[in-house]
Order: C-alpha cells, then structure tokens, then sequence
C-alpha cells in the first residue's frame, strides 16, 4: 500500500479567466493535520474546490500527486474513490435521495461491483457514527441536506467523511456557523479519523477550531499562495494579533486575489 | 394517408372483420360509421408536436394468434404480484385470465372486450365512446372505433368494494396495430382500482392506437394505474378519460415510459358537484423520440376539484411537450385546479416545455399552477461525484431523486414498483 501523500506544486488555478491560486504548495503525508488559515478572498475555497476538481474552475499550470498519482488527470469520482475528500463550505441540498441512501451508494462505489456493504454492516456503521456526531438517526432517513440548518450540515459532511474513509480530507470552513457545542462534536469527528494513514486538511479563519482539532501545521494564506508556514503557534499568534504583523513582514497591502472566492 | 386506410380497410374488410367475430350490429353499425369519418375527420393537433410524418396507419390489423405461451416479460409481471386479477392480452387476443371467484360472487365483470361485446353488450353499448371520448373527435379515434380488435371491460356494481386490483397487461409484437380499448363502468359508490401495462415483445414498427374511458358514477371511486413502456418502433396515440358524476373520485397514476414517439392526451370531465380527480404522472424521454402529453381537467360541477402533478426527464435528443389544462366551466363555482409541471433536461441536445394554463369562467374559484424546466444542477453533480459516485450513477441517483416525489405517492404499489423498475432501465 503507498503510504499517504498529497504534493502540490506550484499550482495555478483560474475562474472565468482570472487567476486565482498563483503559484500555491503544500505537502500532506498521512498522520499530519494542515491548517489554512487567512482572510476572505485570498484563495482558500478556490484551492479545496480545484482540488477536489470542480469543473468550474479551470488549472492553468502546476502539478498534483496524490498516492503518487496524477490527480488532475483525474475525474470528481476518481479523486474521490482514490480518498481524497473535500468537507464543503455549502453543502448542495438534494432532494429525493436520502442520506441513507447517497452514503449506501458512496461506500459502495468506492469498493467496487461484487464487494458492496452489506446492508447490516451498513446500518451498524451507520449507527456507530451517527452516535458518535450525536445526531439524531431521523437524519439518515431524511433528503440529503434538504432543510438543514447550518450545524446540521456541517455534521452530515462529517458523517460521510467518517463514513467513507478517506487518505486525505480537505475541510473548508466546517466550523463556520457552528456553536461551541456543535464545534466538539464536529471536531470528535474529525479526531476520530486520526491516524497513520490519515491526512487532513482544514481550511479556517478562525484558531477557535485548532483548539478542538490540533494542527501540527499551520500556513497562513495571502494573494493565492502560502506565505508563512508554521506550528500550532503561529494560529495562536494570529488569533491574539491578526494578520496585519505578516503583512506588514512580506510588504503585502491588499491581500485578497481581487476577487472573493 | 387518407389513400391508405381506405384501401386497407374499406366497408367489406370492416364488415367481414365484426362477423367473424360474431359481434352484435349495433357494434359493426358504430364500425362502420366510424370508418366513414376517418376519410372527413383531421388527425389531431397536439399543442407544438408535429406529428403528419408519424406512423398511424403502417400495420398488421390482424396477426397470426401468438398463443398462450407468454414470454418472459409478460410472465415477469404475472409473478411479480399475489392474489392478482389479471388478464394479459397478446396483439389484442386474450392470452391469459386470472380472476378471484370473489369477483363473480359480487356481481364485478371483468372481462376481455370482445367477451364483452357478446355477454353484455346492452351494458357496453349504454357507455361506449358515448361522453368521455367519441369517434368524431379526429381521425385516430374515428380509426379507433373503426378497428378496435382488443381491451378491457369492467363494471362495478353499485355500493361494491373491489379490494384487489385488477390487472391487464398487454403486448405488442410482429409489426401490429393496437386498437385497444379499455372501458371501465364504476357504478354509483363503488371502488376499484385497475392497472394496465404496455409493453412490447419485439423491436418492430407497429402503431398503438389506445383510448380508455372511465365513467365513476355518483360516489363511485375510480384508481386508475399505467405503466406505458412499448419499445422504440411504436408509434402510440393514447387517449385517456374520465366522466365523474357527482362526489365521485377518480385518480390517475400514470407512468408515461414509451420508447417510441408518444401522443398521450389525460382528460377528465368533473361533471358532477364535488367530484374529484387527481393526475399524477411521470415521464421519461430517450433517444430521438418526440412526446406529447397533455393533462386536462374540465370543471363543470361546483366544489370539483381538480389537481395535476407531472414529472418528466429529458435524456439525449429527446423532445416533449407537456401540457397543462385546468378548465373551470362558468358555474362551476368553489371549484379548485392545482397544477405542477416540471421538466427536467439531461444534455444539452434535450428538449422540454411545460405549457400550464388555466381557462376559468367563474369567479368563485381557487387555482394555481406551477412549472419548471431547467438542466439538471452541476453543484448536485459535483456533490455527489465528490463522494466518489460516478457520473452515470450520479445522474440515475438526480433522476430517481426528480420523480421521487410523484413515485411515492403513487396510490397502487403494484405500479409504484413497476415504474421504479421500468424507470431504472430507462435511465441506465
């Protein structure tokens, strides 16, 4: 088995032909946690949704590896079934499909005809997560997100992360309109998955999440590219000070793309 | 195609064709008449179809009786229900009849039409193409009474409960025509529901002429079933109606799965006060083929009500045009029509229109409508993709979610199934 490995490099990524990413790397190994943090508009949503391959966005250059594979030769399923996941920032509400239903038939596209979950195995994990996300089981017999608050969205993001297993979680802003309560049981979720063979990286704005979810790397975002790597500190020092101090560092006056994201 | 039906089927054929079967002269007398107005009558104009190039009229009237031995797909639907009544057809000929004692003991006559022709035929003739549908309507119903050669007749009793469905399931093969007629007679407060299935046993051209006429008496309840899924040489007019006197109730659950082109025209007369009818229907269109269907209500009794819900998906270059008819006659006062039509297109080559229009001449009403046609959502793509379902997969999972809705709440669950299954063929 190849051991976990995301690797982008010097990727560049436009929408309706202006650049956006301009130039952005990482390197995610299994059993590491990634933090994203920076202001609205530099970039962040539109990494974890080109990524993930949505076909709105366009790569005008770099390269991404997954598992030693090339990823952006790769349709949305494929990223998908070769695990990567992206927890969206808004969750598309689909109505006439289950929840029950849309996990039955994630978990058994990723195993592949002749090896489908059975349906007991399927419930008992089911139940299993729901338990450990405190979600009420109604939920899993409920359309897809229709008429989900918020909270409850987020939780469902998490649910199908936990319920799909993947190498590498990209998680975009799964605390935003959470309450404090909301936040640990999202984040119990998300720590649930630790481990070896687990990368994960989430996208914030706000240190308040690195406190339930602890990062063992932090970057700041500015103008579509990392601009400053670090440890758990670095989040700390940005909740206490902002980010006018990196700014000010790197000579930066507009931070945004120009374009909100 | 005048020329045509005149020299395939002139009086001598018509005549000859009625005697062989022994039929009673009031009926060879409406055959022939018939016949005479299919040289003066139009074809029909269905709302922005086209359909002059169609074939209505390249057939085999009569084929070589196929037997009882019923391929799989017929037998396929026999198992798929318990304690059923059913009778299945084969090119019109009665091939199979299964029916609960329970039936005759309560006076119900479930019967192939030629039976009935012969068996009750006062019973027939009081209802036959009299209000719900006539022969003079145009051209394909005038061809229709001219050479009706299959279909149904059921009669309910006054104040019977028929629990158990009654079924018919019929077939079309080897290039026929199909002139069914299904005529169903629900006397005053009495139930019954019955559900029909088309469908053919080979790829050949051949033509469905169908007309059904439901006449609910006072009180009378009327469940009416339909899973069309004739193959993609089949040319289909079918013409489906109601007659509801007064608090009667009649309730359509229709599957429109044609491969071939499709004219399918759903209309109900609520002639009485308080009568009720509700369309339900899903559509899927494949291929190249070209649909029209058209859902029509018409309020005459006061406090009638009248809903329609229509779903349908647009695949490849298939094109449909749905129409919506709430018709509320002055006097029909605290009447209501509700209507819905949403159309959903798969690629861009698709084609769908939704035309809901309400003609009210009363003021004392209520109605609404509502219709939607749009591309199915790249967001919802993407989401689902991004759990790793591939894009086929995901499409069938958005098309099942889009006429989930109308699905469940199909009134018989015999249809219910059979249209998920018919549904799941269609989309994969």
């Amino acid at each position: 088995m190849t051991a976990t490995n995301l690797t982008v490099k010097d990727l560049r990524v436009a929408i309706e032909g202006k650049e956006i990413l301009k130039g952005f790397n990482i390197e995610i190994n299994g059993g590491e946690i990634h933090a994203i943090m920076g202001p609205n508009g530099t970039g962040k949503s539109t990494l974890a949704s080109s990524l993930m391959g949505h076909p709105k966005y366009e790569i005008t250059g770099g390269e991404v590896s997954f598992n030693g594979k090339d990823l952006l030769k790769m349709t949305v399923d494929e990223r998908a079934r070769e695990g990567l996941f992206l927890g969206m920032q808004y969750p598309s509400e689909i109505s006439g499909i289950t929840t029950a239903d849309f996990l039955r038939s994630a978990i058994n596209a990723k195993l592949g005809e002749g090896n489908e979950i059975s349906l007991m195995k399927f419930i008992r994990k089911l139940d299993e997560k729901m338990n450990l996300l405190e979600m009420d089981e109604k939920y899993s017999q409920r359309y897809l997100n229709e008429g989900f608050s918020g909270g409850e969205k987020k939780r469902n993001e998490i649910l199908q992360l936990l319920m799909t297993e993947p190498k590498v979680a990209i998680l975009d802003e799964i605390d935003s309109g959470l309450d404090i309560d909301a936040l640990k049981v999202v984040a119990n979720g998300v720590n649930a998955m630790r481990g070896s063979e687990f990368g994960c990286l989430m996208i914030t704005h706000y240190q308040r999440l690195l406190n339930y979810i602890k990062p063992d790397f932090v970057h700041v975002m500015m103008q579509g590219r990392i601009v400053k790597s670090g440890g758990p500190e670095l989040a700390e020092r940005l909740e206490a000070e902002g980010y006018d101090w990196i700014k000010e560092e790197l000579g930066i006056e507009d931070e945004t793309v120009g374009q909100k994201a | 195609m005048q020329v045509d039906t005149e020299l395939l089927f002139d009086r001598e054929y018509v005549t000859n064709f009625s005697k062989d079967a022994n039929e009673p002269d009031w009926f060879l007398q409406s055959r022939l008449s018939s016949l005479e107005l299919v040289g003066t009558k139009k074809l029909p104009k269905p709302d922005k179809t086209k359909i002059d190039n169609w074939n209505f009229t390249k057939f085999k009237h009569q084929v070589t009786p196929l037997g009882t031995e019923l391929p799989e797909q017929m037998n396929g639907l026999l198992t798929a229900v318990e304690n059923q009544n059913v009778l299945a057809f084969r090119n019109g000929q009665l091939a199979y009849t299964k029916i609960a004692t329970e039936l005759s003991e309560k006076g119900v006559i479930f019967t192939d039409f030629a039976t009935a022709l012969q068996k009750h035929s006062d019973l027939v003739e009081k209802f036959f193409m009299k209000k719900a549908v006539t022969n003079a309507e145009n051209r394909l119903t005038a061809l229709h009474a001219t050479l009706l050669n299959g279909g149904t007749f059921i009669y309910v009793p006054k104040n019977v409960v028929v629990q158990i469905p009654l079924q018919a399931i019929y077939s079309v093969s080897g290039g026929a025509g199909l002139f069914n007629h299904v005529l169903i007679v629900a006397d005053e407060n009495s139930s019954v529901t019955y559900v029909e299935n088309y469908l053919s046993e080979d790829n050949e051209e051949a033509v469905a002429n169908i007309v059904a006429e439901v006449y609910a008496l006072q009180g009378a309840k009327v469940s009416f079933g339909a899973v069309d899924n004739f193959a993609a040489g089949v040319t289909t007019y079918v013409v489906r109606r109601g007659y509801a006197q007064k608090d009667a109730k009649i309730v359509w659950s229709l599957g429109q799965l044609n491969d071939g082109n499709t004219v399918s025209e759903n209309k109900t007369f609520l002639i009485g006060d308080g009568s009720f009818t509700d369309k339900k229907t899903v559509s899927i269109g494949t291929g190249e083929q070209r649909q029209n269907f058209t859902s029509h209500v018409i309020h005459t009794g006061k406090h009638s009500e009248g809903l329609i819900l229509t779903h349908g998906v647009m695949k490849d270059s298939a094109s449909s045009i749905f129409n919506g008819i709430s018709k509320i006659e002055h006097g029909a006062s605290k009447s209501n029509g509700e209507q819905t039509e949403k159309v959903l297109m798969l690629s861009e080559k698709a084609r769908g229109d939704a035309n809901p229009i309400l003609l009210i001449d009363e003021d004392d009403v209520t109605a609404g409508h509502a219709a939607s046609v749009g591309r199915i959502d790249p967001t919802q793509m993407f989401y689902l993709m991004s759990r790793g379902i591939p894009k086929k997969e995901a499409e069938r999972l958005v098309i099942h979610a889009f006429l989930a809705p109308v699905v469940k709440e199909m009134p018989v669950d015999a249809v219910k199934e059979r249209l998920i299954e018919v549904i799941e063929r269609k989309v994969n």
